[in-house]
């Protein structure tokens, strides 16, 4: 079945939404390769997108994603400019200086939209900045030629007719009105600004809902009915984001004790949500929601559900927001919980383009909030923790449960695009001891460039296929054995790419070489540093998390052994199955203490 | 872990370039002479070292033998002087680009006349693959001890680099406490060492992210097939249009967060799409960053385990290079927040080849000895840097060269000093101060025709002396001008510096000692003056002597100038400290620094050296173990001494008993350093327990020493016989310093 909607190529969230409807299509995993798009995108590259010039839509299931990029700058840069930067600052919890991002003053309130609508939020979530400059690109959305195309000419008829037919059943009520002709809906309070570059079939158009509209007291009185049944508790639905350099992760908590009164209350719209969001795996070309990671009958908040873990690129994030405002999410009047550098980069947007306003909330709070909530109600009666055993070995290493019961102090490494290592000592005491710009995010762009993938799937099945000693120069390489005196081993790696020295040598390797040595030149740094760290800080545990590691056992056997080997034996790789998504759980959590506080 | 080479020495994929010519004249300099050898081959350096003897000519002094003839007929001179022959040892180190080896190997073989004499050696993991030539693998232990090898005897060895301050490089005062310290050596991979002392050092860590990754990676990015054109990329790129920024991730929101946008959040973090081309520059650029920060950070996170506050770096990827050093000075810094430093040698990419060499040298070894950096043959730091246009290159630009002579006796401290490692000989820093160093480069500019015209006519009987002086004009003028644009070439550049160079040019040249004549007739001519000069000041009171003695010490000190008169009122004058200290009891021993020839040496200081031994006090008088300008050398001292014994019984007794004692500094510069002087003489210092130094003349009281603290009591003394300089202390032409100190209690 066709799930492909629209000319857009398929990023485009909205239109997706649509499609995939249809029924959750395992296809959908499938990520648009470079040579469909000229069918399906009609060659447009970079709509979808703004504010990423040149980005790449498609890039689809981009993987490496970010919990925690570079905050007090991991990874120096601009030489020249003053080093900056206390990086080791110890943050307690909850009263972390620069991280209260509420607390700071806004830089401009230029562009705020005056509404009721706004007034009220702003009652409510006033801990928020309220405006920050604009998101880099804003206005750049304006010139894409494709923006007045009801669908791309290179679309596929089948996918757009499949998508016409879902379209009635998706779960969101059709419009009581149908506007003619209309491509799409400009942002809230926009109008030429965002030249729509959705190109949304008519009949696909999200339809304000009337009474959203209504009156601040009206919302109010409407909100009430369909709370999620308790004063204290926030209303429905429950999100928690994490938007990171690459990727966004959505965690959302589905409730499964609806009884038939609340059914019957609940809104469509927030029905709907609901609906799109649990029947299927996949949203449009990029969203992917991790069926395997599913936390099952959780009580979170007092309310029996599941937690969704979803991922989708942060290129797609204004995909994401635009839906958010066709489907006039700010009348649900949830607040959307969100940390990562892109609660900061997009909260304007957000507010803009969605009349939502975001929580921010500081990703390492959440980080380490969101791993120890996730360890503590195991994985659906599995634990979450796990390590390798026999590390040095490769035919004994097997993956084995770690109950982390008791888990101070412990090295938290955090890999996403870039990397973040935190001491954590106890729940709310912790430091940012350092981190890295070499990261998940150097692992894919170097791959991209060396190998012409374009998917942290694909670059990590070249690497699967490849041989980096090919490519790296070893000891023994050099020095022709063992170089014994400082204990290394003539198979260890001198030189990562030394090899690549040699223009012959450089003829000789395959792109599987390449991805391979990226890989592990990436790891084994990560690990190099994080056992000086686990030294200097003099702890023994250390937590590899983010999403570097999602289905990426070569690295994950590479730490545990390097943590293993250098340390002999005094060092512990740990490891959890959710991942990359603690930022997003850390943030839902805060949701419910910040109704907790009220 | 070692520089290596990738597959044979031309790694780069360079053919070897067999024609070309090599300048034999300037790089391969007395090869047929070359007593041992070592060759260390790199990933893409060659580097070379010999030991080897030089001929050179020296001029010595001898007295007359008078017996039997007419004494002192007026017109005689005092003494004789002949041109001897010499021979010196020399070290040479080449270091030069891998395509020249060949070339280099069969000019070698060519030129050393008895092989079997020559040991050869090599170090470095290229050397691998030259089997036959390896006998030394680690290249650890010699980088560790050719640095300690250069710390010991090239005082300005190690610097900081800071970019964007002027002077870029900023150099440290070797001190004896250097240890422990972290090693960072970044070839192909990246060593780190823990050094405690001379030979005790521990390999602590290391990553394979180094100069190789760089250039591997690098060239797969970029095609690009040499290391320094990779560089050259780097410094032209733009690493934001490729890394991810902390500004990309929060937006325009880092600034309300106090975060700098600009830090890198991932490295290659905007490559990660198949839509784009990304330049060769940028991604060169964020390469380079990549690499340098994970060093960095690396050797910061060692450096903190071990509680070190200083990293040396070392290795090809750092080798001459602004834009690493660079970017690895910017790292340590941001890592460690300013709590580490790094540090780079001028001299950094020879430590492997002379540890390799000094280990051979097991008999004769060079570390019994001194050396002291030849500014004539060696080309200075940046010579053949990339970064630097082909114009501003020297002609044998890919030949870097290092020569340091050994010197006839140890030098060490001064035991006088107050504090040994803060002493700065010099008093201006030349490369720190702009207008300083145009004016005293100028300086020497102009009075380089007047050095030419005294070199000619200090041999009138040689045929070639025209064309070596002019070949030594060339030379000088060529270093004045390297000087001009890289002040940093030679370690920190001082007035000093600037003499010693023009010294090591005109020795190069066989210019021993230009000066020679006019010292002589001068010395004739105050030997003459010296009785009647002592009478008359003996027929003065005690007080006008004091006053009498201090002048003609000022006074003999502006012969050379042709100054007329000292400028009143004196500059600096401490002279009623002075004299009341003379109304004390005598001091027990006196230091005396001597400083020119003949009125100078003879009716200035020996006067002098008279009423201190008819107070009681002992004097070692210092003068300069080789010549320099018109300054009295420790040949010359002697002869004068037994001539002026043979004129004045108080002088003739101090030398049979002892009391007045004539030694040798060390040093042929017409400047002083008091860290590196003659062993003999600071022993001698010890044993009479030296109370006071005496310092005399421009270069050795205010060029040099006028900040120097000494434990015991000093006289610097001094006229300004140049105006600029005068003006800059705030006086005039002709300006008399006379500085008498006692240390605080």
């Amino acid at each position: 079945m066709l799930k492909l909607v629209g000319g857009g190529g398929g990023q485009d969230w909205a239109c997706s939404v649509a499609g995939t409807s249809l029924g959750g299509e395992e296809a959908a995993f499938e990520v648009a390769r470079p040579g469909d798009r000229g069918k399906a995108g009609g060659g447009s590259p970079g709509w979808g997108c703004a504010g990423i010039p040149d980005s790449e839509p498609w890039a689809g299931v981009l993987q490496a994603g970010v919990v925690g990029p570079a905050r007090w700058g991991q990874g120096a840069e601009e030489v020249g400019e003053s080093a900056g930067g206390g990086e080791e600052r110890r943050v307690r919890h909850p009263q972390a200086p620069a991280l209260r991002l509420p607390n700071r003053k806004p830089q401009g309130g230029s562009g705020e939209i005056k509404t009721p609508e706004n007034d009220l939020q702003r009652g409510r979530l006033s801990r928020g900045p309220r405006a920050a400059p604009p998101a880099p690109g804003m206005g750049d959305r304006g010139g894409q030629p494709e923006r007045s195309a009801p669908h791309s000419p290179g679309a596929p008829v089948g996918t757009s007719a499949a998508a016409v037919n879902g379209l009635l059943h998706n779960g969101f009520h059709p419009p009581p009105v149908q506007p003619p002709l209309v491509c799409s809906r400009g942002p809230v309070g926009g109008n030429d600004a965002v030249p729509q570059r959705l190109p949304l079939l008519p009949e696909l158009q999200p339809q304000p809902l009337l009474p959203q509209h209504d009156s601040p007291a009206k919302k109010c009185r409407l909100r009430r009915r369909m709370d999620s049944g308790r004063k204290n508790r926030p209303p429905f639905p429950w999100f928690g984001m994490d938007i990171g350099g690459t990727l966004v992760k959505l965690v959302y908590f589905e409730p499964k004790d609806i009884t038939a009164e609340e059914e019957q209350e609940e809104v469509e719209n927030l029905k709907s949500i609901r609906k799109y969001l649990t029947s299927n795996t996949a949203y449009g070309k990029t969203g992917i929601r991790d069926v395997h990671l599913e936390l099952k009958n959780l009580t979170m908040c007092g309310r029996k559900g599941n937690l969704h873990f979803i991922r989708f690129p942060s290129c797609a994030m204004h995909r994401f927001i635009q839906m958010g405002s066709e489907k006039n999410f700010s009348s649900l009047h949830t607040t959307l919980c969100a940390t990562g550098g892109g609660a900061f980069k997009f909260e304007e947007d957000f507010r803009m383009i969605a009349d939502l306003q975001l929580h921010k909330l500081d990703e390492l709070d959440c980080l380490i909030q969101g791993l120890l909530y996730v360890d503590s109600v195991g994985f659906n009666g599995k634990p979450e923790c796990y390590y390798f055993e026999n590390p040095t070995n490769p035919e004994l290493c097997q993956k084995k449960p770690y109950c982390l019961d008791n888990p101070y102090p412990m090295l938290l490494v955090n890999m996403g695009s870039g990397v973040s290592i935190l001491a954590v000592y106890s729940k709310d005491n912790y430091k940012r001891v350092t981190g890295t710009s070499l990261g998940g995010g150097t692992f894919l762009g170097l791959c991209c460039l060396l190998t012409g993938c374009e998917t942290f799937e694909e670059a990590l099945e070249m690497a699967a296929k490849g041989d980096s000693t090919n490519v790296d120069k070893l000891v023994k390489d050099i020095y022709g054995g063992d170089y014994e005196r400082f204990g290394l081993q003539g198979s260890a790696v001198a030189s990562s790419f030394g090899n690549m020295m040699s223009k012959e040598k450089r003829d000789s390797i395959s792109k599987e070489d390449l991805a391979r040595a990226t890989l592990v030149t990436i790891t084994n740094n990560i690990g190099s540093i994080a056992r000086m760290c686990a030294l200097n800080e003099n702890i023994d545990r250390v937590v590899f998390v983010g999403n570097f590691l999602r289905i990426n056992m070569v690295s994950m056997k590479l730490l545990a052994y390097a943590m293993d080997f250098w340390s002999k034996g005094q060092l512990k790789a740990l490891f959890l199955e959710h991942e990359g998504y603690f930022g997003a759980v850390g943030a839902l959590l805060e949701l419910f203490k910040m109704t907790d506080d009220k | 872990m070692a520089e290596c080479g990738a597959s044979g020495s031309g790694s780069s994929g360079d053919s070897l370039d067999k024609s070309i010519t090599l300048p034999p004249d300037e790089i391969f300099r007395n090869l047929e002479n070359a007593k041992r050898f070592a060759i260390d081959i790199g990933g893409s350096l060659t580097k070379l070292a010999y030991y080897s003897t030089v001929q050179h000519k020296v001029a010595k002094v001898r007295s007359f033998d008078h017996s039997g003839k007419d004494t002192e007929r007026d017109h005689e001179p005092p003494y004789e002087i002949s041109v001897q022959e010499e021979i010196t040892a020399r070290l040479h180190f080449i270091k030069f680009e891998n395509t020249y080896i060949e070339a280099c190997l069969d000019f070698i073989k060519d030129h050393l006349v008895n092989t079997e004499t020559k040991v050869i050696q090599a170090t470095g993991g290229g050397a691998y693959k030259f089997k036959d030539l390896i006998e030394e693998k680690l290249r650890l232990n010699p980088w560790c001890s050719g640095w300690h090898f250069l710390f010991r005897n090239i005082p300005h060895e190690a610097f900081v680099y800071q970019k964007d301050s002027d002077p870029e490089f900023r150099f440290q005062t070797n001190h004896p406490h250097i240890f422990p310290y972290l090693l960072v050596n970044i070839g192909s991979g990246v060593s780190i060492v823990k050094v405690e002392t001379e030979d005790r050092f521990e390999w602590v860590g290391g990553s394979s992210i180094g100069g190789g990754t760089f250039w591997g990676l690098g060239a797969l990015l970029t095609k690009t097939k040499k290391f320094d054109e990779l560089l050259h990329l780097a410094s032209r790129g733009q690493h934001s249009n490729v890394d991810m920024l902390v500004r990309d991730v929060y937006g325009g929101a880092h600034q309300t967060l106090g975060l700098s946008g600009n830090l890198i959040a991932s490295s290659f973090g905007k490559s990660a799409t198949a839509d784009q081309e990304f330049s060769k520059e940028d991604m060169a650029k964020s390469l380079l960053h990549m690499i340098s920060n994970d060093i960095g950070q690396l050797a910061c996170l060692h450096a903190r385990l071990h509680s070190l506050d200083r990293v040396y770096f070392g290795g090809f990827f750092i080798r001459g290079h602004p834009v690493t050093m660079r970017t690895i000075t910017y790292s340590i810094n941001f890592f460690s927040k300013g709590e580490v430093q790094a540090l780079f040698l001028r001299h950094e990419g020879y430590l492997g080849a002379i540890g390799a060499f000094l280990k051979g040298a097991e008999q004769d070894n060079p570390n019994q000895y001194s050396w002291g950096e030849n500014y004539a043959g060696s080309s200075g730091l940046m010579s053949t840097s990339p970064e630097l246009g082909p114009a501003q290159r020297a002609r044998s630009g890919t030949f870097d060269l290092l020569e340091m002579d050994r010197l006839e006796r140890p030098l060490v401290n001064l035991p006088l000093l107050l504090d040994p490692p803060s002493y700065v000989p010099d008093t201006v820093d030349l490369t720190d101060d702009a207008l300083a160093r145009k004016y005293w480069l100028t300086c020497f500019e102009e009075a380089l025709d007047g050095v030419v015209k005294r070199a000619v006519a200090s041999q009138p009987d040689s045929v070639d002396a025209a064309e070596r002086a002019e070949k030594f004009r060339q030379k000088y003028w060529n270093k004045l001008q390297t000087l001009r644009q890289q002040p940093f070439a030679y370690g920190t550049l001082t007035v000093r510096s600037l003499l010693d160079t023009r010294e090591h040019c005109l020795n190069e040249f066989n210019f021993p000692d230009p000066y020679s004549k006019v010292k002589q007739r001068e010395n004739g001519v105050a030997l003459r003056c010296f009785p009647g000069v002592v009478r008359s000041l003996d027929t003065l009171g005690w007080e006008e002597r004091q006053l009498a003695l201090v002048k003609g010490l000022l006074a003999g000190n502006v012969f050379d100038w042709g100054a007329k008169a000292v400028s009143e009122p004196w500059l600096v004058d401490s002279y009623s400290e002075w004299l009341q200290r003379l109304k004390g009891p005598p001091h027990k021993c006196a230091l005396i620094f001597a400083d020119n020839s003949g009125i100078d040496i003879i009716l200035g200081v020996f006067p002098f050296v008279r009423e201190l031994l008819l107070r009681g006090t002992e004097v070692i008088l210092a003068c300069n173990s080789g010549p320099a300008l018109n300054d009295v050398t420790h040949g010359e001292s002697l002869i004068v001494a037994e001539r002026i014994a043979g004129m004045d019984p108080v002088v003739h007794s101090a030398l049979r008993e002892e009391r007045l004692l004539l030694v040798q500094t060390g040093s042929s510069s017409p400047c002083l350093d008091l860290s590196r002087l003659d062993k003999g003489l600071a022993a001698l210092v010890r044993e009479r327990g030296a109370d006071l130094v005496v310092i005399e003349g421009m270069g050795r009281a205010v060029h040099t020493n006028y900040h120097a603290a000494l434990c015991c009591e000093s006289l610097k003394l001094a006229v300004i016989k140049n105006a600029w300089l005068a003006e800059r202390l705030g006086g005039r032409l002709f300006s008399v310093i006379f500085k008498y100190e006692v240390p605080a209690e």
